[in-house]
């Protein structure tokens, strides 16, 4: 079981979370400017690593609020939550 | 009969001599420096390709490359079930394409399958469940593949210790039955098609494990594995959970999602069910082993992982709605609980494709339900590997069907129910 740290409500239990998939994935500004292809990049493809993943969690059974974690997908551990429009961790750019 | 084939004769001979000269089932080969085709992942779907390139296309310079040992990942890991009932034509020609190779492959690969065709029964629970039974099922028929409504009374009959009262918390109104469905072995599954393969020549190369794939001038030239480069002009890729992983490796980006997905076996116990129930909306599968253990899954952990764990309420959510479905299970212990990493497609239906790279292929995206595909899956990708083009049984499920929006919506079918 995961203990998630909420940015609003501190740490709670996964049970209370769902989980949004991969973060930080821009919607095409102009979508009637984007190939087919563009557009299935930005639908469907998806990093998916063995590794540091960055995901939206929203914590349904709490706050209601969305917000971002940075967890690795083989050890499941949490190195930060922050909050949407935040910087992830360790992002120079 | 060929030589070294199972049968009473050898069984009899080989107890004479108290089971000391049975031959090994296959081989356990050196990499060779090239082949003509490469499969990536030594589970079901990657043998049964192996099987059908040589068997079907003549292709037998054939490696397969297992980074663990062979069906030692969900292949070796699953419930066990096999059907056909899928909603949409794509789906059923390719997954009843599937059945009716499992219906036949014991015998042809003189390896005991354990198919049991024992019924598999999908349970309504409310007004909506047996609107969408009653689509399902007027559906499936259409394709020719057999289908039926069973009344609360009927599914009693078949299932005594299942609670139907209504009263029950999940009240039981109706379910859907295919009773060409059931069980296989799925071990079996792997060592028959193993042993058959490499007797056609395949190489099977265990605890070898693939580290980046060749390319050059956007053409697939091999593999490099920790035991070394190994050339070829084609190389299919199998590995289920790690598809992205692969596909990262060759510069691709796959619409995947990698998922634990848990199930459960009980202490053994008499035989008790001799059906399979499976309930989409409680999220619950269960059948009985024939060492009498339950066999029953859960839903996927909804989370990105490659763990092969899964958390604790994923399955209490689970087991609490088998015991009100069946109280008799109420006082069971569990025996053991794993979790396996299952490749998720934004449709549920896999992917059985050329790539971008001249010779490479992919085969994924299987997700939770895999297992019953398995001979179906080999069949279609093999013929996809030897001919560069797709088979018609796998044209739909290409990767460009996400580009195209031509997408085959099976979440109701195959995102809990296996």
């Amino acid at each position: 079981m995961l203990l998630i740290p909420c940015p609003w409500c501190g740490r709670r239990d996964e049970s209370e979370f769902a989980c949004g998939g991969e973060a930080h994935i821009a919607r095409p500004a102009d979508p009637d400017a984007v190939s087919d292809a563009e557009w299935a990049d930005y639908l469907f493809m998806r990093t998916n690593p063995k590794g540091a993943h960055r995901e939206r969690w929203v914590h349904v059974h709490g706050c209601g609020r969305w917000f971002n974690v940075a967890r690795h997908t083989v050890t499941h551990d949490i190195s930060a939550a922050y909050k949407v429009g935040e910087k992830p961790p360790g992002d120079a750019s | 009969m060929a030589k070294g084939a199972y049968s009473i004769f050898s069984l009899v001979r080989n107890a004479l001599r108290y089971h000391e000269g049975w031959p090994r089932a296959w081989r356990s080969p050196e990499p060779q420096p090239a082949y003509d085709v490469i499969i990536v992942g030594g589970g079901g779907h990657g043998l049964a390709t192996a099987y059908y390139l040589a068997k079907e296309h003549g292709v037998s310079n054939v490696a397969v490359l297992e980074k663990g040992w062979l069906g030692g990942g969900n292949t070796g890991r699953n419930t066990t079930i096999i059907r056909s009932n899928y909603l949409w034509d794509e789906s059923a020609a390719i997954y009843d394409k599937s059945l009716r190779l499992y219906e036949g492959l014991s015998r042809e690969l003189n390896f005991n399958l354990m198919v049991s065709q024992r019924g598999v029964i999908n349970l309504a629970h409310n007004l909506h469940d047996m609107r969408e039974l009653a689509r399902r099922v007027a559906a499936i028929k259409l394709n020719g593949i057999d289908s039926e409504i069973l009344a609360p009374a009927d599914i009693k009959a078949m299932v005594p210790i299942l609670n139907v009262s209504p009263e029950a918390r999940y009240p039981v109104l109706g379910a859907s039955l295919q009773r060409r469905g059931g069980t296989a072995r799925h071990d079996a599954v792997a060592w028959g098609l193993a042993r058959a393969a490499d007797a056609r020549g395949v190489d099977i190369i265990q605890n070898c494990e693939v580290t980046g794939i060749s390319r050059e001038g956007g053409k697939v030239t091999g593999v490099e594995t920790t035991r070394g480069s190994i050339k070829a002009p084609k190389v299919g890729v199998v590995v289920a959970g790690h598809a992205s992983v692969l596909a990262a490796m060759a510069g691709l980006r796959l619409p995947i999602d990698s998922y634990p997905l848990q199930a459960l076996v009980s202490e053994p116990l008499k035989p008790v069910i001799d059906s399979v129930v499976m309930s989409g909306a409680v999220h619950v599968y269960v059948s009985q082993s024939d060492k009498g253990e339950l066999v029953m899954g859960a839903s996927i952990d909804n989370y990105n992982s490659y763990a092969q764990r899964g958390s604790p309420h994923v399955i209490e959510n689970m087991l609490g709605a088998t015991v009100e479905l069946f109280p008799i299970f109420s006082r069971l212990s569990m025996m053991r609980q794993w979790g396996g990493i299952v490749d998720v497609c934004p449709d549920a239906s896999p992917i059985v494709s050329k790539t971008p790279v001249d010779g490479l292929y992919f085969n994924c995206g299987w997700g939770t339900g895999g297992f019953k595909a398995t001979p179906g899956s080999g069949f279609a990708f093999a013929h996809t590997i030897a001919e560069d083009r797709p088979h018609p049984l796998n044209a739909p499920f290409s990767l460009e069907r996400f580009t195209t929006g031509a997408l085959i919506d099976e979440h109701g079918a195959a995102a809990v129910g296996h």
